[in-house]
C-alpha cells in the first residue's frame, strides 16, 4: 500500500518536472541576434513567382522582392526603379526605359535591357497560363535596342500604361521562380514553409543602398536585416500572438482587436484602399431598373454601417475610386445620395414596386466586416420595405458564382485596384469588360472612358476619368459605401510602418526601436 | 494469420470507399480551383483553358480513375496551391502532427494509469471522490476550449511558453516538443479523464472476483496484486477505448492546431478546402482514414495477445 503511493508520487513529480523542462526550451529560443522582426501576415502567399500569383495579400510581400522598371512611392506616384528614366512619346504609344546603372539581382547577375524584355514579354505571353492583366495584350512589341534600353510599343494609345510595367523584372535566364525567387528588391527569399513561414533577408547588393539622395527614386534600402513573415490564418490567434511576442508586427488588424492590445502597443491606422458597396447585379430585376438602384442609395445611412464595422471610423466613398488615390478621388460624390426614405419611396412606387421586393445579398464568409455591414443594409432597407436576406458562402463559393458567373442579385465586398491607375478601379464598368461583375452597361460610360484612355493630355485625361465617376453615382451602378480604417498593430521594437495607397507593405520602412 | 489477412483486405476496402466519397463530396460543392488559381481578374477564356489542361472538365469517374491509378503508383499528384509535389508537402507536415498526437497519447497513459489504479485501490476516500468529481469536469471540457484556457493561463498569466510561438522541428527538436507540450495536455485531458474513469470501474470489477482473492492469499502485496494479476484484464475494456483514443486523437490536434497556431497536417488540410486543392485533400483524407483503421487493427492484434483466448475473425 505504502510502496505504490511512493510510486505515484514520484511519477506525479517525473511528470511535473518535464512539464518544467519542457516549457523551459520554449521559451528562450527567440533571442533576438542582431535585427530581426517578426510580422504577422493573414493568409499564405499563392506564389512566389510574380506573374502566377492572383491574391493582394501576395503581392503585399512579393513588393519587397521584385521590382519593376518602375515602382509605387507612398504618395501614390510612379518612380524610376530598375529603370532610371523613361520618356512617354507624344502619341502615348511608344515607351522608352534607360535600364539603371549597376542593379543587380538576387544571384549576383546584372540586370540588361534584355532581362526586361523577357520580363514584359513573359507577361504578355497569352499562352503559358499565368494570370496576367488583360493590359498586356495591348502590347505591339518590346525591344532592346541596346543593352540598356527599352522600347514598348502599344497597339493603341494609352497613357495609363506605365502603372502596369510596375511588374516584376526577372532574369531571362530564369528557372522556377516559385521555388527560387529571384527579383531585384531590398529582400531576398531565404526559405519558405507552406502554411508557416517565410523568411526573408536584407539583399546586401541592393541598388538603393548606394543612392546617397533617394528622393524621385524608387530606392527602398532596407533597415532590419531579418524578417521572418509567420503566416496567422486564425484571426483570434493574431492578437493573443502579438501580446505574446511571437510576433513584432501584424498588418490589417480591425479596430476590435487593436482596442484588446493595451499599453506598449502602438497603433498606426490608415485606410484599406478599397471601394467597399453593395454591388449590384446590373442586369437581374429589379436592379435594371435605375429609380431602384436610386431608392436603395437614399435607403442607405452609412453612420450605422461606421459604427457596426469600425468602431465609427471609415470614409464615406460616392463612386469606384478609394480616397487614398486623391488624383481622382471625388470627395462631393459621398453626398450625392443623402439618406431620404421618403424619396426612396417614391423612386420604388415609379419603378413600379409600390410594396417593395425581396433580394438576396450573397457576402463571403470570411470577410466579417462584409458580413456585418449587410446586416445593417439590410436593416436599413426594412425602413422602404425592401426585404434583403443574407447569404453567407465561402470565398470559394463567392469567386465562381459571383465574380465569374455573375449568377447573383447583390453582394457586399470591397474592390481594390491591382496597379496604381484609373483603368484598375474604372476599367470593370466597361460593358465589355471581362472583369465586369456587376454587369453594368452604359454606352455614354464606356465612350467617356475610351476617350479617357486614349487622352494623352493629363488635365483631358483627368476629367474624362471622374466623368466616369460621375456617371456611376448619377446611375447609382451600385450602392456606395465606403473605404474601411485598416489598422497595424506594432510592439514596442519596431517603428516605421508606412502606408501607401496601394495594398503594398514596405518592409524597407521598418526599423528596430532604439 | 489468415484472420490478419482478412483484416488488411477489409482495411483497404474501407479506405478505398473513403477515398471515392471524398472525392464525390468535392466534386459537389461550388468552387474551381482554376479560377482560385488564376484568380478573380483572369480572362474566362483562360480558366477554361487551365480546367482543360488540369483535366477538371472530365467526368469525375475518370478524374477519380485517374487520381486513383496515380495513387496506386506512388504519385499522389501535386497540390495546386503550392505547385510542388503533394508527398513532398506532406513529408515536412506529417512529424508535426504524429508528434503532437503521440505526445498527447504518452501524457494520456502517463496521468491515467497510476490514477485509475489509486482511485480504485482507495475507493471512496476522499481523494477518490475528489478525482471522480475532478474527472467528471474534465471530461465536459472540449480540447479547443482547454486549450483556450492554457494559453490564456500558461501563456499569457504565467509566461511558461509563448503563444503562437512554434519552433520547427528541424530549427530546434527541443523547442519543438516543448512547444507542443501544452497542445498535447489539452488534447489528453478529457480523454484522460475518460480512461481513469474506466480503469477504476474495471479494475474493481476485477478486484472482486475470485483469482484475486487467490492471489492475496499466496501472500501477494497488494501492489503486486493490482500490477501483476489485476491490471492485465482490467487493461482490457481500456484498450478498446485507447485504441479508439488514439485515432480521436489524430482529429483532435487539427483543431488544437488552430487553436496554438501549429503549422500541422490540419492547417494544411483547412487551407487546402479552402483553395479546392483537391490532391492535397485527398491524400490527407486517405492518410487519417488509415491511421484510424490501423489503430483498430492493432488493438484487434493486442488483445490476442494479452488474451489468447480472444481470436481475430
Amino acid at each position: 500500500m505504502k510502496k505504490l503511493r511512493r510510486n505515484t508520487a514520484v511519477l506525479l513529480a517525473v511528470l511535473s518536472a518535464l512539464t518544467v523542462a519542457l516549457s523551459g526550451c520554449g521559451a528562450g529560443s527567440k533571442a533576438g541576434k542582431g535585427s530581426s522582426v517578426t510580422v504577422g501576415i493573414a493568409n499564405d502567399i499563392d506564389s512566389l513567382d510574380p506573374n502566377k500569383t492572383v491574391s493582394a495579400g501576395t503581392r503585399e510581400v512579393l513588393f519587397n522582392i521584385y521590382e519593376g522598371l518602375v515602382k509605387p512611392d507612398k504618395d501614390g506616384n510612379l518612380v524610376p526603379a530598375v529603370a532610371s528614366a523613361y520618356t512617354i512619346s507624344d502619341d502615348a504609344m511608344t515607351y522608352t526605359f534607360t535600364i539603371r546603372d549597376g542593379v543587380k539581382f538576387q544571384d549576383g547577375s546584372t540586370v540588361t535591357a534584355d532581362d526586361a524584355v523577357y520580363s514584359i514579354e513573359r507577361c504578355a505571353d497569352a499562352s503559358s497560363g499565368n494570370p496576367l492583366a488583360p493590359a498586356f495584350s495591348q502590347i505591339d512589341s518590346v525591344t532592346a535596342p541596346d543593352s540598356r534600353t527599352v522600347v514598348v510599343k502599344l497597339k493603341d494609345a494609352n497613357s495609363d500604361f506605365l502603372s502596369y510595367l510596375t511588374t516584376a523584372v526577372v532574369p531571362k535566364a530564369d528557372t522556377d521562380l516559385n521555388s527560387e525567387p529571384i527579383g531585384t528588391g531590398p529582400y531576398k527569399v531565404v526559405s519558405r514553409s507552406p502554411q508557416e513561414s517565410i523568411v526573408l533577408q536584407k539583399f546586401t547588393d541592393y541598388w538603393g543602398n548606394s543612392i546617397a539622395d533617394t528622393k524621385g527614386t524608387g530606392a527602398t534600402p532596407a533597415s532590419i536585416e531579418n524578417i521572418t513573415l509567420k503566416i496567422i490564418t486564425d484571426p483570434a490567434m493574431l492578437v493573443t500572438d502579438l501580446k505574446g511576442g511571437a510576433v513584432d508586427l501584424m498588418i490589417h488588424m480591425n479596430a476590435t482587436q487593436t482596442a484588446q492590445l493595451g499599453s506598449g502597443f502602438t497603433v498606426a491606422e490608415g485606410t484599406m484602399n478599397l471601394v467597399q458597396a453593395l454591388y449590384l447585379n446590373n442586369k437581374v430585376a429589379p436592379f435594371d431598373k435605375k429609380e431602384v438602384r436610386q431608392a436603395l442609395c437614399y435607403a442607405l445611412d452609412r453612420k450605422p454601417v461606421f459604427e457596426a464595422v469600425s468602431d465609427g471610423k471609415g470614409t464615406a466613398v460616392g463612386s469606384s475610386v478609394y480616397p487614398s488615390y486623391k488624383k481622382y478621388f471625388m470627395p462631393g460624390l459621398a453626398d450625392a445620395y443623402a439618406t431620404d426614405t421618403a424619396k426612396a419611396k417614391e423612386l420604388l412606387a415609379e419603378a413600379g414596386y409600390p410594396d417593395g421586393f425581396t433580394f438576396t445579398i450573397t457576402v463571403p464568409s470570411n470577410y466579417q466586416q462584409h458580413i456585418d455591414t449587410a446586416q445593417v443594409l439590410s436593416e436599413e432597407l426594412k425602413q422602404i420595405g425592401v426585404t434583403a436576406e443574407i447569404k453567407q458562402v465561402e470565398w470559394e463559393t463567392w469567386l465562381s458564382d459571383v465574380y465569374q458567373n455573375r449568377n447573383y442579385d447583390a453582394t457586399v465586398i470591397g474592390v481594390d485596384a491591382s496597379t496604381l491607375s484609373a483603368p484598375a478601379l474604372l476599367g470593370r464598368f466597361v460593358s465589355t469588360a471581362s472583369d465586369n461583375f456587376t454587369n453594368y452597361s452604359n454606352a455614354d460610360y464606356d465612350s467617356t472612358y475610351e476617350e479617357a484612355v486614349r487622352s494623352t493630355d493629363d488635365t483631358a485625361k483627368t476629367e474624362a476619368y471622374k466623368k466616369c465617376e460621375q456617371i456611376l453615382s448619377d446611375d447609382a451602378a451600385n450602392v456606395y459605401i465606403q473605404d474601411l480604417p485598416d489598422f497595424v498593430g506594432m510592439n514596442s521594437r519596431v517603428s516605421g510602418y508606412t502606408f501607401y495607397p496601394l495594398y503594398v507593405m514596405d518592409l524597407s520602412a521598418l526599423k528596430l526601436a532604439q | 494469420m489468415k484472420a490478419v489477412i482478412g483484416r488488411l483486405i477489409s482495411m483497404v476496402v474501407t479506405v478505398l470507399l473513403i477515398s471515392f466519397v471524398a472525392f464525390m463530396a468535392f466534386s459537389l460543392i461550388p468552387g474551381d480551383p482554376a479560377l482560385t488559381i488564376l484568380g478573380g481578374q483572369a480572362d474566362p477564356a483562360k480558366v477554361e483553358a487551365l480546367r482543360q489542361q488540369m483535366g477538371l472538365n472530365d467526368p469525375v469517374l475518370i478524374r477519380y480513375g485517374r487520381w486513383l491509378a496515380g495513387f496506386l503508383h506512388g504519385d499522389m499528384g501535386s497540390s495546386y496551391q503550392y505547385d510542388m509535389p503533394v508527398a513532398d508537402l506532406l513529408a515536412d507536415k506529417i512529424p508535426i502532427t504524429l508528434t503532437l498526437t503521440l505526445e498527447a497519447f504518452l501524457l494520456m497513459i502517463l496521468f491515467s494509469i497510476p490514477l485509475g489504479l489509486y482511485t480504485a485501490k482507495h475507493e471512496g476516500g476522499p481523494a477518490d471522490r475528489f478525482i471522480v468529481v475532478f474527472n467528471q469536469i474534465i471530461m465536459a471540457i472540449p480540447p479547443f476550449f482547454s486549450g483556450i484556457l492554457i494559453t490564456w493561463i500558461f501563456g499569457m498569466l504565467l509566461h511558461w511558453f509563448t503563444p503562437g510561438g512554434y519552433v520547427s522541428w528541424e530549427t530546434d527538436f527541443g523547442a519543438f516538443l516543448g512547444y507542443l507540450f501544452f497542445p498535447a495536455l489539452a488534447i489528453a485531458l478529457p480523454k484522460t479523464a475518460m480512461a481513469v474513469k474506466l480503469l477504476r470501474s474495471s479494475v474493481l470489477v476485477e478486484a472482486g472476483r475470485d483469482y484475486t482473492r487467490t492471489a492475496y492469499s499466496r501472500g501477494n502485496t497488494t501492489n503486486g496484486v493490482l500490477y501483476y494479476h489485476v491490471l492485465k484484464n482490467a487493461v482490457l475494456p481500456v484498450l478498446t477505448f485507447l485504441g479508439m483514443t488514439l485515432a480521436d486523437m489524430v482529429a483532435g490536434s487539427i483543431i488544437i492546431e488552430q487553436v496554438f497556431g501549429i503549422p500541422g497536417l490540419g492547417r494544411t488540410l483547412l487551407s487546402s478546402i479552402g483553395n479546392r486543392d483537391y490532391p492535397v485533400i485527398e491524400a490527407i483524407i486517405i492518410l487519417i482514414a488509415v491511421i484510424v483503421v490501423l489503430s483498430g487493427l492493432i488493438v484487434d492484434i493486442l488483445y490476442q495477445a494479452l488474451d489468447p483466448q480472444i481470436r481475430v475473425e
